[in-house]
């Protein structure tokens, strides 16, 4: 059995006095100890997807579809069940940190709060949260619990984090963009442990972010959202040589390269919509330069194709014909320029 | 430092900015002889070239753009635009404005750095009127080249900046920057905050109008894979000081400090996987 499943998934939410449909259609499973890294632009619903998961949405938001947790559905949760749900099967971690941490605590009490919540002894709490602060490669502990969240880092204090969400043995991880604030040698510093410790004690991960490269570093499968809609699911090990999608191809060739400067980066035209600006069709139609009449009237479903799913009218026939064009990207290189 | 010195002058025209020995010293602790933030930095950037200053959060890039659009004043050095050295005495309101034209700034955050209640002509216009004897008709020519210049619709002329998107708002900021006719742009983060896809856009868009107009940039990004797609020349910033500088392609191809080979080691790349950045002990607090 899955872990985590979500079937035909979409939130609703209060803007402006009336509820709106932000994400659409998300589906995908989640098999024990398996990443999947949720990628996509801003608004595409990344982050609402997998608060969803642990049910920390909005106020006044409305959730669709189904979400099940090894069979049981967190929508229908009881207040008694979510509270041991979120103590002891699923944690958050969060872009930053220090809006997540009471400010005026010690780090040694926000480890230690949800095992003393859930009944553990303080001592044995400090006993267990000590052993984690070295496994996320923080070496005084002792000192670093006396601390208060202002004197760490930024990349410390997300260590601290992560150590936090590993304390009550979690199934699954959820990660929103847990390293975007911060400096890319830090980002690797911090990665490396979330990594390590998610693989070495089979954890599940949803792994929210905007960066493509780094989702396929960590991820096991990488999906793609836009404006709401989950438009690919692919293993990530094949993304760079087979991404199925027009715009996952178009996210992987626009990313300038560390290693080769590019005449011309192949930008993607136009903007990234939000699920709030979708309109009949396929929802990237607007900005695909392989749209045809049928992509305007018609929203492809998501489907198999091989070992990975994908919303795409042509995905097959883009697969044969492209293999040369696609990836690089030169498909999108007539229409460069934002004027929408 | 191999290769042709970023931090000397070459033989010819003046360059459209040079920066030498500056050094930056907020006042206060570090046992009160006061924070070195930027710490005798030296480069030139010629006319028409682009320069990227590269490093992480709060090795002084931003302090170094301050100093160098007359936001913040140096300690020590000197900083000269097309030849002529700025100077922190007195001077007459025109010469200042002169001096405020040459160089334009264009920051990170597009969603702060416009006035929100101004249409986006106005914003452009405010800047040809301060800077230039125009009449209303040589402004809307100007305007309207200037806005065909960043590829911003002209339907969006009379948009307020809530009403576009991020990379449509820093398309004003760089057409705002451009209104002055400025030697030297500096973006400081500039494309920082895009999304991925907007983010190409606007580097396209950047080199596209150095090709048309020969301005030179003063590129800022802790971005390495930014910054090889659109600077000549790359200077290395680590804690105040310039660990390494040279032609963009050897300092990424071939770096020579540890700092750079770390920095560049970090970036998440097909086939990369992470792996400890080797930070020094006592470097995190
Ligand atoms: N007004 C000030 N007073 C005291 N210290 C300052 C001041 N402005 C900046 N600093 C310090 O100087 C150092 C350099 O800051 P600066 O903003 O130039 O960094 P940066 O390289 O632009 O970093 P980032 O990548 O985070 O933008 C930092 O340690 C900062 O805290
Ligand atoms: N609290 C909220 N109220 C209203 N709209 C929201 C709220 N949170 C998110 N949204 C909207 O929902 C969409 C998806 O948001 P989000 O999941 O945060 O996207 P992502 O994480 O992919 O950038 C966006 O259009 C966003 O503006
Ligand atoms: S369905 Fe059509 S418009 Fe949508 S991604 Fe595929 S080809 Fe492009
Ligand atoms: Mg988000
Ligand atoms: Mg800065």
């Amino acid at each position: 059995m899955a872990i985590l499943h979500l079937e035909h998934l979409a939130i609703d939410l209060q803007t402006a006095g009336r509820l709106r449909r932000v994400v659409h259609d998300v589906t995908f499973r989640l098999a024990e100890g398996e990443a999947v890294g949720l990628v996509g632009e801003s608004g595409a619903g990344k982050s609402l997807t997998s608060r969803a998961v642990i049910r920390l949405l909005p106020d006044g938001a409305r959730v669709h579809g189904a979400i099940l947790m090894e069979g049981r559905s967190i929508t229908d949760m009881s207040r008694e069940s979510l509270r041991s749900y979120r103590l002891s099967e699923v944690a958050m971690i969060f872009q930053d940190p220090r809006a997540h941490v009471n400010p005026v605590r010690r780090v040694g009490d926000f480890l230690t709060e949800a095992l003393v919540e859930r009944g553990e002894d303080r001592k044995k709490a400090l006993e267990i949260v000590t052993g984690l602060l070295a496994t996320v490669g923080i070496e005084d502990a002792e000192r670093r619990m006396r601390q208060y969240p202002h004197e760490l880092s930024g990349g410390l204090l997300q260590r601290v984090m992560i150590a936090a969400a590993l304390s009550i043995s979690p199934k699954l991880l959820l990660a929103d963009e847990p390293t975007t604030a911060l400096d890319v040698t830090t980002q690797s510093d911090v990665m490396v442990h979330l990594d390590a410790q998610r693989r070495g004690r089979g954890l599940a991960m949803v792994f929210v972010t905007h960066d493509l490269e780094l989702a396929i570093a960590v991820c096991d499968r990488i999906a793609v959202l836009y404006a709401g809609h989950l438009v690919e699911d692919s293993p990530a090990a094949h993304l760079h040589e087979k991404a199925l999608h027009p715009y996952t191809r178009g996210l992987l060739a626009s990313r300038p390269s560390p290693t080769l400067r590019r005449e011309r980066l192949a930008a993607i035209p136009g903007r990234p919509l939000s699920g709030l600006e979708v309109q009949e069709g396929c929802v990237f139609c607007s900005r695909c330069a392989h749209a045809q009449e049928r992509c305007q009237k018609e929203r492809p479903v998501l489907r198999e194709l091989g070992d990975a799913r994908v919303a795409c009218h042509r995905a097959e026939e883009l697969l044969e014909g492209g293999r040369s064009g696609g990836a690089d990207g030169a498909e999108f290189e007539v229409r460069v320029g934002d004027r929408g | 430092m191999a290769d042709r010195p970023v931090g000397l002058r070459e033989p010819g025209p003046p360059p459209a900015l040079e920066v030498e020995h500056l050094v930056k010293v907020f006042p206060g602790p570090r046992s009160a002889g006061g924070f070195l933030a930027v710490d005798d930095v030296s480069f030139c950037v010629p006319q028409g070239r682009s320069l990227a200053v590269v490093g992480e959060s709060g090795s002084g890039k931003t302090t170094l753009a301050r100093m160098i659009v007359g936001l913040e004043r140096p300690s020590a050095g000197r900083i000269a635009v097309a030849g002529s050295a700025r100077s922190w005495r007195r001077v007459s309101s025109a010469e200042r404005k002169r001096r405020a034209r040459e160089v334009q700034i264009v920051f990170q955050d597009p969603y702060s750095s416009l006035d929100p209640r101004q249409s986006v002509r106005r914003c452009i216009e405010e800047a040809l009127v301060l800077h230039f004897d125009l009449d209303r008709a040589g402004r809307t020519a100007r305007v309207e080249e200037l806005l065909e210049q960043v590829r911003l619709d002209r339907r969006h002329a009379d948009s307020l900046p809530k009403r576009l998107s991020g990379g449509q708002r820093q398309r004003v900021a760089i057409a705002r920057a451009l209104a002055c006719a400025p030697k030297v742009v500096i973006c400081d983060e500039a494309v920082a905050s895009l999304d991925v896809s907007i983010q190409a856009q606007v580097l396209n868009l950047m080199s596209d109008i150095r090709n048309e107009t020969g301005v030179s940039y003063l590129f800022i990004s802790h971005d390495l894979a930014v910054v090889r797609q659109v600077s000549d020349d790359i200077v290395v910033m680590r804690r105040g000081r310039i660990v390494e500088a040279g032609p963009a392609d050897r300092v990424l191809d071939a770096p020579e400090h540890p700092y750079t080979r770390r920095l560049l080691a970090a970036i998440p790349r097909p086939g990369w996987r992470p792996a400890p950045s080797q930070e020094e002990v006592g470097t995190s607090s």
